[in-house]
């Protein structure tokens, strides 16, 4: 299997659907010679030209309303907003509009679109360029919230959201495109709604997304050495949610960590915690523990972000309490 | 009128005052003693200067990721601003923002911002508070050619042009946002012929020039004191270095069309009119560099020895206690 990097990963399933599926085009700032900020889409306008890999003005709400429409009158547009934060610009296009639009019609109408965007802290890139804001996207029924952590689960899962029906919100940590994996060479698809479990384990559960799903590996390895055995659970697609593979592995180990790098308040492991509360009570040994970021925005000082980012130190000390009891 | 003779010292210090402070960033940046990201003014001087040079203290301004020119042309302090952009707890914002937020209240600068057409509606708003209070306050709104594109943007426009709210749309066209050539991104030669779709003045001038810039700035400030209402002004200038430091910004644009607009640096042009003037001699001009060069190094220096914050101030200013 060759070996590619997170970013890679994507272009190569930007690049498979694009040749299998006239109707998929890109749209957004900066994607076609400059490549994308993160040299994601590097070279695909080369392969498909300017029709299907659009630059577009500065310009979020015309970006994802220009996908919106277009896809309801059947293209598949991959959208890309720079970086998540600055949905909030256009946000109405997406969750007025993409989101409610099949239900509001009483199902007549599609709009298979994909927005992709690059997600999280690390870079010193301060408040409004940091942010993790899953949450706000799982709470709006509609949309599918994807977030990856691995260079083959990124490909497989972006080649589903091209194909799928529905809005798709692509997430992509910006710290994980320098990150290298094996990825199956040609197409393939991983569905929505399939959790990975990314370590076998007996004691714990911990369920973490994205870049966290490493430092969560890491804390694991760590934790072996004192004899506890942690299972990995990545969602991989937070809306919709796996919820039998986290309940099955809960009622395993009957102990629930759950990592995230978006703040705790509110944030995605608050679903994930009030469902296991719900259905697997019983089979719990104890608390529920979130290990995420404190409630306040991403500072800039390289001081502040890394205690604002969980850290490996926090997932262990965070498992122990709860394996220790 | 002629401009007053210290006017055009002040705007010459500030100039080079921006354009020593940008050299230094962009040096400090590449010893990676500045983390995450900066984008530099240099090559814009006369924008922010001559703009700024037209107004007092209680005037507002609203600037934008490359904001370090705007804040030092409102008055803005370089120590804090060295050890803002180093992250440093001494800093401006106590090293929570850094170089895409700055801001300082006391002096109406209403912060640089990470989000290209954040700044417009903003403007509106502090236009409205002076109109509403009753001062002849003013906003100006420092915005790029990119942002011009921003639905934000023109709202606040229609906004301030219904209520004639007291804001002075600046529009900074260095012909790029990030590797967007203008030319590709807008279907009007002029982002200032945007102003016939609101009903306001749209004024192009040399962006280089700063006494023109100056001069055109004059008359919006004026027109906008009076309760008349908006102007959008529009500047024609061009950054030398890439988008970010880090950028060579040369993937989007070509070597002769960075080195013609590099012969048109605003800072030689002004230079040269003020010796040829007699409005300053060589040797006046010296003793103000060393004078910046020294501000500087003391502000680096200030900037150095300070400590990051503590982890304990990780969630403090989330909110009024
Ligand atoms: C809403 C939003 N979209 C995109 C960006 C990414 N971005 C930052 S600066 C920039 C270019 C801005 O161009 P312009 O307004 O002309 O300002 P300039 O950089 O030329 O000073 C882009 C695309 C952003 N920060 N915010
Ligand atoms: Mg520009």
């Amino acid at each position: 299997m060759p070996t590619m990097n997170f970013a890679e990963a994507i272009r190569d399933a930007l690049r498979i659907e694009m040749e299998r599926d006239p109707n998929v085009y890109l749209i957004g700032e900066d994607v076609g010679t400059f490549g994308n900020v993160f040299g994601v889409t590097k070279g695909l306008i080369d392969q498909f030209g300017e029709k299907r890999v659009r630059d577009t003005p500065i310009t979020e709400s015309a970006i994802i309303g220009a996908a919106v429409g277009s896809a309801a009158c059947g293209l598949r547009p991959v959208a890309e907003i720079m970086y998540i934060d600055f949905i909030g610009v256009a946000l109405d296009q997406l969750y007025n509009q993409a989101a409610k639009m099949r239900y509001m019609f009483g199902g007549k109408i599609t709009i298979p679109m994909v927005l992709r965007s690059a997600c999280g802290a690390g870079r010193g890139s301060a408040a409004q360029h940091s942010q993790s804001l899953e949450a706000w996207f799982m709470h709006v029924p509609g949309l599918r919230v994807v977030m990856p952590s691995t260079p083959a689960d990124a490909k497989g899962l972006l080649i589903t959201a091209i194909r799928d029906d529905n809005p798709v919100v692509f997430l992509e940590h910006k710290l994980l495109y320098n990150t290298k994996g094996e990825v199956p060479e040609g197409e393939y698809t991983i569905p929505f709604g399939q959790a990975d479990i990314k370590r076998e384990g007996k004691d714990v559960t911990v369920v973490a997304t994205a870049r966290m799903v490493h430092y969560a590996l890491n804390a694991a390895e760590k934790l072996a050495a004192d004899g506890i055995d942690v299972e990995i659970v990545d969602p991989r697609t937070l809306s919709p949610l796996d919820e039998d593979t986290i309940l099955d592995s809960v009622k395993k180990t009957h102990k629930l960590v759950i990592v995230h790098e978006e703040v705790k308040f509110a944030g995605s492991g608050a679903e994930i915690a009030a469902m296991v509360a719900e259905k697997a009570f019983d089979y719990l040994d104890g608390p529920i523990l979130r290990v995420a970021a404190p409630f306040c925005p991403v500072p800039f000082a390289p001081s502040l972000e890394t205690e604002f980012i969980p850290s490996e130190e926090k997932i262990i000390e965070g498992v122990k309490t709860v394996v220790q009891g | 009128m002629p401009i007053p003779k210290k006017k055009m010292i002040e705007m010459y210090t500030t100039m080079m005052k921006i354009r020593m402070f940008e050299t230094k960033v962009s040096e400090l940046f590449a010893a990676n003693k500045i983390p995450g990201v900066v984008h530099l003014y240099i090559g814009e001087e006369a924008v922010a200067t001559g703009v700024c040079a037209t107004l007092r203290d209680t005037d507002y301004i609203t600037s934008t990721h490359r904001g370090h020119g705007h804040l030092l042309a409102k008055g803005g302090d370089v120590k804090l601003m060295l050890a803002e952009v180093f992250g440093k707890k001494t800093g401006y914002c106590k090293g929570k923002g850094g170089s895409m937020h700055i801001a300082d209240i006391d002096l109406g600068i209403l912060g640089a911002n990470g989000i290209v057409g954040g700044g417009p509606p903003l403007a509106a708003g502090a236009a409205l508070a002076a109109q509403y209070k009753g001062t002849d306050g003013v906003a100006v709104c420092f915005f790029g050619d990119g942002a011009s594109n921003q639905g934000t943007t023109h709202e606040a426009m229609n906004l301030a042009a219904c209520w004639k709210l007291p804001v002075v749309f600046v529009n900074e066209n260095n012909m790029y946002g990030l590797s967007s050539c203008a030319l590709n991104t807008m279907c009007v030669a002029d982002v200032a012929d945007r102003a016939a779709a609101f009903g306001i003045p749209g004024v192009v001038v040399d962006g280089n020039d700063v006494i023109a810039v100056y001069e055109a700035a004059v008359e919006a400030v004026k027109r906008a004191r009076k309760g008349q209402g908006p102007t959008l002004l529009e500047c024609k200038t061009y950054r030398h270095r890439g988008h970010t430091e880090g950028d060579p910004g040369t993937a989007y644009r070509s070597k002769e069309e960075i080195e013609e607009w590099k012969k048109k640096d605003p800072i030689p042009r002004f230079e040269k009119r003020l010796l040829q003037g007699k409005v300053l001699t060589k040797q006046t001009m010296e003793s103000i560099l060393t004078t910046i060069a020294n501000e500087l190094a003391a502000g680096e220096q200030f900037a150095e020895e300070s400590p990051y914050p503590e982890t304990s101030d990780l969630t403090t200013d989330v909110y009024v206690d």
